[in-house]
């Protein structure tokens, strides 16, 4: 199971403007694990994503996703392991119906036209979506696009899902329902967040970034306690650690 | 788009003072609104969503229909105008029968007239040679040939129109890849179709922004307006960035698949050429004056 497994190595990205994305980080998660990715604003989290699905490549240190190092070369086979979940579903859903959104990744592996149709409603479906199969994406409610835009990674059956704040902008029933849903995914899993609760509900692990470094990581539970770490990254306890706590 | 920021102005003065204007100003400000009136494809793609017998057809079939129906209008000469009128029948048929809903598309065919008439504007102005009389008027050349033009115009939108409004778009753009359309220049209207309402809003909501804190200044002078339409740049070029990343995530390699199952029978063969015959007929015979003759001869 070595695809499913994500390794960092003193990984470094400046932008083109100079600006430090990543300062050298490390980490090594291994299958099935759900990892949340938390920090303040510009911290790096986006930059780290990016790297996961070669979007960006590191200026110094390496990434290995599963059995292959992140090189353009390998980038087709990364591509399909690791399927990426963008902040914004306006910027991933840009064909004109659900039904062909959900195929573009398929068509693009060379699935068979046969196929497709019931791979498609597959994911559809994981996602609670099949009606919308014949909806344009633009006239979708928030919700649905964030369901649609996991269907349409969901589709390419990546082992690794990645996902850049998969809560922002969703009402709070919206909210829950999609924790419930990420709940019943067996995929090694990371995610991009400020919503700690999201963070404590999903994930047993949490990597703390500040300012392009790893601060902590460990134990979602131990770092949520650790309020002076929490104040030193700009964040908050999750509201119901501090329910429990008052 | 200086229009816009004068309506935005103009508005925030008349709000500072009159607090009853409140709901004008929000409706006038709401630039995603004027961006829905431009580029309403969402709700001719509701329309397209029909399932009346015109609705049903092969797009490839409607889209051959519309452009045999826009090139035999065209190729009248500049003085045309009796010949033409009949031609209105293949607009008002697929209306009725489509169940459109024809003062929508009167708005929108409106909406962009400013065009035709500036086109055909100075007509008048420069052929003022009387060909005929009504009564003891005598109408110059430069009016016909300008009632002409506006008349080709308002057949040629409207078939568009309602061939969107019947097919849409995006089926449309496929259609037109099917016959040979370079598929850059489809992908190209696939994209403006699906985040034109998003870069209208993104600029309306710029837009908004600037009004709320201008208060009593007045229009955006060049510098504000060059400083607004390089941050929309800047966010169109930023957002192009992370569509291409999210197509490239999933094996984007500068083609674009599309599946689609369509079927041609018999009905899409009949009104492709029932309706085709029936343009040839009327390029060819000028059925206005041949039934205003029929009428005239029977007065007699």
């Amino acid at each position: 199971m070595s695809h499913h497994i994500i390794e960092a190595k003193e990984l470094q990205y400046s932008y083109p403007d100079g600006t430090v994305g990543l300062a050298g980080v490390s980490f090594r998660i291994s299958h099935g694990e759900s990892v949340a990715l938390v920090g303040e604003n510009g911290a790096g989290k986006s930059t780290l994503l990016l790297h996961t699905n070669g979007c960006l490549f590191p200026s110094s240190g390496s990434l290995r996703i599963g059995d292959c190092l992140l090189s353009k070369k390998n980038l087709n086979t990364v591509r399909r392991t690791v399927g990426m979940v963008f902040q914004n579903p306006d910027d991933q859903l840009f064909m004109p119906t659900v039904f062909d959104d959900v195929a573009f990744g398929l068509l693009n592996l060379g699935i068979p036209e046969n196929e497709i149709e019931t791979k498609v409603m597959r994911s559809l479906e994981t996602v609670g979506a099949g009606h919308l199969r014949k909806r344009p994406p633009y006239k979708l409610s928030q919700g649905e696009k964030r369901a649609v835009s996991i269907a349409v990674v969901l589709a390419m059956s990546p082992d690794i899902l990645v996902m850049d704040e998969p809560t922002s902008s969703l009402d709070p029933k919206s909210r829950r329902r999609l924790i419930e849903l990420l709940k019943t995914f067996k995929h090694t899993k990371i995610i991009a967040t400020h919503d700690l609760d999201l963070a404590l509900d999903i994930c047993e692990r949490t990597i703390v970034i500040h300012q392009g470094r790893i601060t902590a990581d460990g134990r979602t539970i131990e770092i949520f306690k650790d309020k002076e770490l929490l104040d030193r990254s700009s964040l908050e306890m999750p509201l119901s650690m501090k329910n429990c706590r008052e | 788009m200086s229009q816009n920021f004068t309506e935005v102005t103009s508005v925030s003065l008349l709000c500072d003072s009159v607090a009853t204007l409140k709901f004008r100003y929000c409706k006038i400000i709401h630039m995603n609104n004027i961006g829905k009136n431009m580029f309403d494809i969402g709700y001719m793609d509701m329309l397209a969503e029909g399932d009346s017998f015109l609705h049903r057809l092969n797009p490839g079939a409607k889209l051959i229909t519309t452009m045999a129906f826009i090139i035999t209008v065209v190729s009248f000469d500049k003085y045309s105008v009796s010949a033409l009128t009949p031609f209105f029948v293949y607009p008002l048929v697929l209306i009725a029968v489509g169940g459109l809903p024809a003062g929508y598309l009167l708005k929108k065919i409106l909406f962009v007239s400013p065009f035709a008439v500036f086109i055909g504007i100075f007509n008048p102005l420069i052929d003022r040679e009387v060909i005929f009389h009504l009564g003891s008027i005598g109408i110059s050349g430069g009016w016909i040939s300008f009632m002409s033009v506006i008349m080709r115009f308002a057949l040629t939108v409207s078939s568009a129109l309602i061939l969107v409004a019947l097919t849409g778009f995006n089926t449309v753009c496929e259609s037109l890849l099917k016959f040979g359309v370079p598929k850059p220049f489809i992908v190209q209207l696939m994209f403006f179709n699906r985040y034109m309402l998003i870069f209208t809003d993104e600029a309306g909501r710029v837009v908004r922004a600037r009004s709320l804190r201008s208060f009593s200044k007045g229009a955006a002078g060049l510098g504000i307006f060059a400083s607004l339409a390089g941050h929309l740049l800047l966010r169109t070029i930023d957002r192009a960035e992370r569509i291409y990343r999210a197509m490239c995530c999933r094996g984007f390699d500068g083609r674009i698949h599309i599946i689609r199952k369509t079927k041609t029978g018999y009905r899409e063969i009949v009104f492709v050429f029932g309706w085709i015959i029936l343009f040839v007929l009327m390029r060819y015979y000028n059925l206005s004056l041949k039934l205003g003759g029929l009428v005239t001869g029977m007065s007699r």
